[in-house]
């Protein structure tokens, strides 16, 4: 058997002695069926106690080295003069950046190195800085009231559209102070962004391409209004009036507020489904939470690292090195799997249980270490607390009514559907 | 044993002992000091263990020094000053005993 011929239908114990049965050498985790299946758990499992760092000698992305235990994950993270995450040798995931021909040569911080990168990230930064979220408290837990008390009680509804997509985007345009009414072009250029041509969200890279001209237009407008007025706390504002970010190239421009969009959108999202979908697979812990909400602050990076929204982060190895014992060669390239080392036993307790009242929960991959690590991180447990806070005043019981769907992603650990009903107190 | 007090952003003071050879993010963590999260483990990964040296004890702990991680990951951090530093990469001694440090509104 290979990772290919995995029958659909299998699962638990069976799966796993399927996996057991594929020769190491022809392990390639970076299918996106295998997430969009949430198989891959499985293989990360087999890898971890085999072969923490695994090498994959052909796949769709070319050779690759899989990361797949939490400490040599944080070696490599924390080692950028190393591990670079250049947008030129390839960027910071498995697909390389720059390497379709129709595509656009996008140029963000967090695929740059320093000091260039430094720089870029210090001027956004502060848009996102606790105290700034401090202002943006009453605002967004007075939108999401909004969004729950609209929601129809006992009716089968699909939560991913009717809340985490709404609440998500609402903060955003909040936080670029984008025109309110067509705050629904937020969330569509997120989702085109990290879309593969052909899986359902754009047909091809022509029109992935047209759709992020359109996006970048747009906030040129928005940007040659802003420009020149100093003292807007918005990030269009923020990067238009910063020495380090005024003067971008135009794709540096459109690189850097896809970068804001999605790392502020896809991920929060699919935390808020997930942890739906935790709670209901968990039920002593939705008593739990029930019993005391106050548990929500520390619920919530458990929620994160339960879903783990982005499954990976890439780099290209500068120089020679080694990582767990095994030889790493100038220009390879290695996947850090978080998700992977979420669920390392060796680390975490319980890995695969969620626990909301679990010791030191913020000790988990998802939002990365190191200078790249994630700048929207307290925005993120943010929305999270005020979410759940603003759920547990109206409803007793979210309940989960059918299977979740995925996204086809090895990126994106991404919910699409959550069919779920309602139940008041 | 080694003396820190840890100063509230609201001025509340948190004096805690702590053995030699410890850091002063366990020191805070261990005697459950509120304002210092510390996520990454003490490893200088995340910058979530901000603290202010107390101007009187900065030349004994010592400055930032440029381009290492402690210094790369802290220039993202909000309000930080001359005596800026990661908890986790203060390592409490004898020379230290008495250390005041000034625990952030907020951690990133």
């Amino acid at each position: 058997m290979t990772t290919q011929t995995i029958p659909q239908e299998l699962d638990g114990a069976e799966l796993a002695r399927a996996v057991a049965d594929i020769p190491l050498a022809e392990i390639d985790v970076a299918r996106p069926s295998l997430f969009q299946s949430d198989k891959v758990g499985t293989f990360f499992e087999r890898l971890r106690r085999e072969d923490p760092v695994h090498y994959c000698a052909e796949s769709a992305y070319g050779p690759y080295w899989s990361i797949t235990r939490y400490n040599d994950i944080m070696a490599v993270d924390t080692n950028h003069k190393v591990y670079s995450s250049e947008a030129k040798l390839g960027g910071i995931a498995i697909q390389d950046m720059h390497s379709d021909q129709s595509n656009l040569e996008l140029e963000m911080f967090i695929a740059m190195d320093q000091p260039k990168h430094d720089a870029q990230r210090k001027a956004v930064t502060p848009a996102v800085a606790p105290s700034n979220l401090l202002l943006l408290e009453p605002v967004i837990r007075e939108r999401a009231g909004e969004i729950l008390d609209s929601l129809p009680v006992g009716e089968e509804i699909d939560w991913v559209k009717s809340v985490s997509v709404e609440l998500t985007t609402m903060t955003l345009a909040t936080l670029f102070d984008f025109p309110w009414e067509e705050r629904a072009r937020l969330t569509r250029w997120s989702d085109v962004t990290t879309a593969i041509p052909g899986a359902g969200i754009v047909d091809s890279f022509e029109q992935r391409r047209d759709e992020l001209i359109e996006c970048a237009m747009y906030f040129k407008g928005l940007w040659e209004q802003r420009i020149d007025q100093p003292g807007g706390t918005d990030l269009i504002s923020m990067m238009a009036n910063s020495s380090a970010t005024r003067e971008m190239p135009f794709l540096e421009f459109l690189g850097n507020l896809l970068l804001l969009i999605v790392g502020g959108n896809d991920t929060t999202r699919n935390s808020i489904s997930g942890g739906v979908l935790a709670l209901n697979r968990h039920p002593d812990q939705y008593d739990k939470l029930r019993r005391d909400p106050a548990l929500i602050g520390n619920m919530v990076p458990e929620i994160i690292r339960w879903q783990t929204p982005l499954t990976h982060m890439r780099r290209t190895a500068l120089e020679d090195s080694e990582i767990g014992g095994k030889r790493i060669a100038k220009g390879d390239k290695v996947v850090m799997w978080y998700l992977s080392g979420n669920r390392d036993e060796t680390v975490i307790d319980r890995p695969e249980e969620f626990i909301i009242d679990r010791k030191n929960p913020r000790q988990h991959l998802s939002f990365g270490y190191g200078i790249h690590r994630c700048m929207g991180n307290r925005l993120a447990e943010l929305q999270l607390r005020i979410i759940w806070e603003e759920i547990q005043k109206r409803f007793h019981f979210v309940e989960v009514v059918g299977e979740p769907e995925r996204l086809l992603s090895n990126l994106v650990r991404g919910i699409t559907r959550l069919p779920v009903k309602l139940h008041a107190h | 044993m080694v003396k820190v007090t840890f100063v509230a952003h609201d001025g509340r003071r948190f004096p805690v002992e702590i053995a030699s050879g410890m850091s002063a993010r366990e020191a805070a963590l261990f005697n459950d000091v509120p304002g210092i999260d510390g996520d990454c483990g003490g490893q200088c990964a995340c910058a979530t263990c901000h603290v202010h040296v107390d101007p009187s004890w900065i030349d004994r702990v010592g400055c930032l020094s440029d381009g290492s991680m402690e210094a790369d990951l802290l220039q993202f951090a909000e309000g930080t000053t001359e005596e800026s530093r990661l908890a986790c990469q203060i390592t409490l001694d004898d020379r230290l005993d008495g250390l005041v440090l000034h625990v952030p509104e907020q951690q990133y």
